[in-house]
């Protein structure tokens, strides 16, 4: 089980990695969302996989590590307010500069491309 | 005490001149002067002490560990410079109230003058290395300020900037070496630092410490090859020169040199940097000096040529070159100080600092002929001045040092050929200017100076005298306690009397007279010969270069920093894989031996569903809407990972949170276009898809590499103490809002913070008003459905419920405020959905913000109420009781804790949703006829 959560952590990571080299705000947007799925699956994962051991006193007989889940939890809530932040400053950027590039201007290679069109 | 005003005192002198400024020009100079008069009193109150060899200190511990102290040490180097500094300080105040024109903001350059004497002051009474190099750097930026005086001449701006960059330069190395001697010796006190000579001379970083703590020297007290920016300096008001870049700062690095002398001389390495560079400068300096055509050319050149002869002393290594060093230290600052003054009047008073222009002057002002020649005299090294005391203790010991071994013969020659330059370019200050003919074009005609700007001169000028007759008598206990502080004790029989029989050092005295007389009468020739010499443009070479310098790191910097976060990203990742990929690389075998668990059929579909949903998104990128969609399935396949795996909070978090992100984003896609443009050529694809794969292996081979190795956690204490200590079973809880309390306060404290960024971010936003999608379809115009308004209110209370139940039971079962607090939001979101904005806010009208600010203000004040029953913050507190009805409950006070994060969340969220939602209805357009 172990190997199978790895790969996921590592696809995760490669897709939100890829998605947060895009050039365009939401892909990143989308991609930072991805990543943090999968940092949020490796902290947890620090805690190792434990089956039917939640760390509620008096219902199992091994217990889960509590530490990573209390980490993880408020990083979840965390991330939600960066994704969130993220996305308005990415609107922001939209209405004040009037694209949705990353670097707040469309690349060179791009404009010459609409003029000749 | 009294030491720490010696300090204090010229710092708050600072103020005074300012505060002077309304009254007239002598008033404010007397007022300047008070501060440092009293200083000099404090001084000498301690003369007893100091000369019978004692060392006074003030101690005041600062930050112990990082061993910043604030200490003062006086003993008798330090004793001397301060008496240097605040005597000819006070001369200079005098001076300076004459030499100043009206036009010149007096006030600002006595501020300044002040600002520079209390560094100075600082550097020779430290007793804390730190401290030391604090001054030492205020000393480079007062004289900043002060060579800038008059900031309308170029000259004076580049050649402040040229002094800064150069000592600053200097300044930087100096604190390199500092630091090292601090991690050598383990301690910034000076006391320690100079009894560890064997400590600093055997460790290996002793050469390079030393190389920086020369260069800061050499720096600051113009040693070849950095000589160039003193003659640039000369710019700056004339008593700026005489005091800073001759009398006191430009000696610093000679202080610093005798300061350090017991720690880091008596090395092969020592002698022959120091002393080859101060017999470099002695050389040059007093070469030069001849050909400057300008007075303070002449002076600030022969001021390099004595500060070079002074480095030489001390690179010598003997303990009577240290007593020669400091003695010539004391006369080279009384007869340098008195002849720049001298040039200041000249200058004042004639209109001219040009040998060429000025010539017979003695018939206009033959006081101040008379006293210039006697300092220019001194400067020369004639007998019964105390120039040539000094002199001859440095040309005795040029004789019994054996530096260069069979060739050590070489130093005595080259210290009289210097000497022999040193008598012409004496010469001919006192030969061009009071004679050689009448004055060649003068703007005015020349005359005495004011009576009391003369004082100074007169002062300095007649101590040049008695101490040139009586030495002995006058500063001999002086010059012995500052000796004894250079040489850590032990000071050498010496004897300052003036004759000493026709000796050696005698006859180089008189062949220096002679030779200099000679060179003098013949100068035409050895004019001309320099003339054939191309000019050297110190200021002009430097400015370029520096600019080029600036043009190139500038290059640098755009070439690194052009501005797209792509780039960034790449950069950041190649150092991420670097760095994670190297310790794995240095790991035998991934597998820890911690066996696996047994894969099941639900874990195996769920899994595959989340990688196909991850591959989805990314395929599907550039189609937002499908993105978004697949996105979501990822996230529901994560908390799901969370159920499975012994993490209901977890799952119960992460299912609430991807409701809101979804929402989120759908309302963000409003204001984005719905399609990603195809953009990436191919070949950035490849880049793109090979650092995500990297990436991904590293992550995926180090979360394998965590899992299967055994654990070893804090979390059994959490485990043993979460009912005992915190009143909940709900361990994670518990460690939320009790152990580890104050890291979710910070926690809550971000999401209000992003609430109120975001806020603010939408406030005033541009308008921008889609009325299509990115296909061109219209908005649809319907008002909200029926079915759904009907339900979601229905809803409302059953959600409400379902929240405070989490919430309560969140200390013992999975739960708690931020989760209760998601679901909140996401009932009353339904309720925007369904219903509108304007529904929602005539039934509730509230300002999010505020929530956010009340929710946060409980947590704190959980928080702060602890301290009231004397325990630290957040200290919690629990009980039971037993309630009709309810039965037995618990009452915590980390359920108040809780409260604050449930308010906290459910404002925060409602925040973010509610204010981007609201500028989308009020952009939608609006059709009369549904209505």
């Amino acid at each position: 089980m172990e190997t199978l959560f790895a790969c996921c952590i590592g696809f995760l990571t490669a897709c939100g990695v890829f998605l947060m080299l895009r050039g365009r705000t939401f892909p990143v947007v989308l991609g930072l969302t991805m990543l943090s799925y999968a940092v949020n699956l490796f902290l947890f994962s620090s805690g190792r996989l434990t089956l039917r051991g939640a760390a509620v006193l008096g219902t199992s007989e091994q217990y889960a590590d509590p530490l990573p889940q209390a980490l993880v939890l408020t990083a979840i809530v965390i991330g939600f307010a960066m994704t969130a932040f993220l996305v308005i400053l990415a609107i922001r950027a939209r209405a004040d500069l009037g694209n949705d590039h990353v670097d707040g201007k469309l690349p060179e290679s791009e404009l010459s491309k609409k003029e000749s069109r | 005490m009294t030491l720490m005003w010696i300090l204090l005192l010229p710092l708050l002198g600072t103020l005074v001149p300012l505060l002077a400024a309304k009254w007239n020009r002598s008033a404010c100079a007397l007022a300047t002067a008070l501060p440092p008069a009293i200083a000099l009193m404090l001084v000498l109150l301690h003369t007893e002490q100091v000369l019978s060899g004692n060392t006074v200190r003030f101690f005041l511990s600062w930050i112990p560990l990082l061993g910043l102290d604030i200490s003062i040490r006086l003993d008798g180097l330090a004793y001397l410079f301060s008496l240097l500094i605040l005597g000819i300080g006070l001369l200079i105040i005098l001076y300076a109230r004459y030499y100043l024109s009206e036009r010149d903001s007096m006030p600002r350059f006595y501020a300044y003058l002040m600002l520079f004497m209390t560094a100075m002051l600082g550097i020779v009474l430290s007793g804390n290395l730190l401290q030391m190099w604090m001054f030492w750097e205020l000393t480079s930026i007062s004289s900043f300020l002060l060579i800038s005086f008059w900031w309308h001449k170029a000259e004076a701006r580049r050649g402040a900037r040229m002094a800064l960059t150069v000592t600053g330069a200097g300044g930087l190395a100096l604190l390199a070496a500092f630091l090292l001697i601090g991690q050598v010796v383990g301690s910034y006190d000076l006391d320690v630092v100079l009894a560890s000579t064997d400590v600093i001379q055997q460790h290996s970083w002793y050469p390079i410490l030393l190389v920086l703590f020369l260069l800061g020297c050499f720096t600051k007290s113009a040693q070849f090859p950095f000589h160039f920016w003193l003659p640039n300096a000369m710019a700056a008001p004339t008593p700026v020169s005489a005091y800073l870049h001759s009398a006191t700062m430009v000696k610093a690095g000679i202080f610093l040199l005798a300061r350090f002398y017991p720690a880091l001389s008596g090395t092969e390495l020592w002698f022959i940097l120091v002393s080859l560079t101060g017999l470099a400068t002695l050389l040059i300096g007093a070469y030069l000096a001849l050909f400057k055509h300008d007075l303070k050319g002449l002076l600030a050149y022969s001021t390099i040529s004595h500060l070079g002869l002074i480095t030489l002393l001390f690179g010598m290594g003997t303990d009577l070159a240290a007593v020669a060093g400091v003695f010539h230290i004391i006369n080279h600052a009384t007869f340098k100080a008195s002849l720049f003054m001298a040039a200041g009047i000249i200058d004042h008073e004639s209109g001219s600092r040009d040998m060429r222009k000025l010539n017979g002057l003695w018939q206009f002002m033959p006081i101040t002929a008379t006293l210039a020649m006697v300092a220019a005299a001194a400067m020369a090294g004639v007998p019964l001045l105390n120039g040539f005391l000094s002199k001859e203790m440095f040309f005795a010991e040029t004789l019994h040092q054996h530096l260069l071994g069979s060739l050590s013969w070489v130093i005595p020659v080259l210290a009289t050929v210097a000497a022999i330059f040193s008598v012409a370019y004496s010469m001919r200050f006192i030969h061009d200017v009071f004679f050689n003919g009448q004055p060649k074009g003068l703007t005015k005609t020349p005359h005495e100076p004011p009576r009391y700007m003369r004082v100074p001169v007169e002062v300095l000028v007649a101590l040049c005298i008695l101490v040139g007759i009586f030495p002995a008598y006058l500063i001999g206990d002086l010059l012995h306690a500052a000796s004894a502080s250079v040489l850590g004790g032990a000071v050498p029989e010496y004897s300052l009397a003036i004759w000493h029989g026709f000796n050696l050092p005698l006859m180089m005295s008189i062949l220096a007279l002679a030779g200099g007389t000679l060179i003098y009468v013949n100068r035409k020739h050895l004019f001309d010969f320099q003339n054939t010499l191309p000019d050297m443009d110190t200021l002009n070479s430097f400015e370029r270069s520096v600019k080029s310098l600036i043009a190139r790191c500038d290059q640098f910097y755009q070439w690194l920093d052009n501005g797209s976060l792509q780039r960034y990203m790449v950069l950041v990742l190649l150092a991420f894989i670097v760095l994670a990929g190297m310790p794995l690389l240095e790991l035998d075998t991934l597998w820890g031996g911690r066996d696996e668990l047994p894969i099941d059929a639900v874990n195996a579909t769920g899994a595959a569903m989340l990688l196909i949903a991850a591959f989805a998104t990314v395929v599907w990128h550039r189609k937002r809407v499908v993105a978004l969609l697949m996105i979501s399935v990822v996230g529901l396949m994560v908390s799901i990972a969370f159920t499975r795996f012994s993490a209901p909070d977890l799952a119960l978090t992460q299912l609430s949170v991807e409701v809101v992100t979804v929402i989120l984003l759908m309302l963000a896609l409003f204001f984005l276009p719905h399609k990603t443009p195809k953009q990436s050529e191919a070949p950035r694809v490849v880049r793109d898809i090979s650092i995500a794969s990297m990436v991904g292996v590293l992550v995926g081979s180090l979360s394998y590499a965590l899992m299967t190795r055994p654990l070893s956690s804090i979390s059994e204490f959490f485990l043993a103490n979460a009912k005992t200590g915190g009143g909940g079973t709900n361990v994670v809880n518990v460690i939320l809002v009790d152990f580890r309390g104050f890291d979710t306060m910070g926690e809550i404290a971000v999401l209000g913070i992003a609430s109120l960024g975001i806020f603010k971010l939408l406030t005033r936003i541009p308008v921008f008003k889609p009325s299509s999608d990115g296909e061109g379809r219209p908005w649809a115009t319907e008002r909200h459905s029926l079915l759904l308004s009907t339900v979601s209110q229905s809803l409302l209370p059953l959600a409400i419920m379902v929240s405070v139940y989490i919430f309560f039971r969140g200390h013992n079962l999975p739960g708690g405020g931020f989760i209760a607090g998601l679901i909140t939001a996401v009932a009353i979101i339904l309720q925007y959905i369904a219903q509108g904005v304007d529904w929602v806010k005539e039934r509730m009208n509230v300002e999010y913000q505020r929530v956010v600010a009340i929710g946060l203000l409980i947590a704190l004040f959980t928080g702060v109420a602890s301290w009231a029953f004397g325990k630290p913050f957040l200290t919690s507190w629990f009980d039971y009781f037993d309630i009709p009805l309810l039965g037995e409950i618990e009452l915590a006070s980390a359920i108040a804790f809780d409260l604050g994060v449930y308010i906290t969340v459910v404002g925060s969220t409602l925040l973010i949703l509610a204010s981007l939602g609201k500028m989308t209805t009020s952009h939608r357009p609006v059709h009369k006829d549904t209505i």
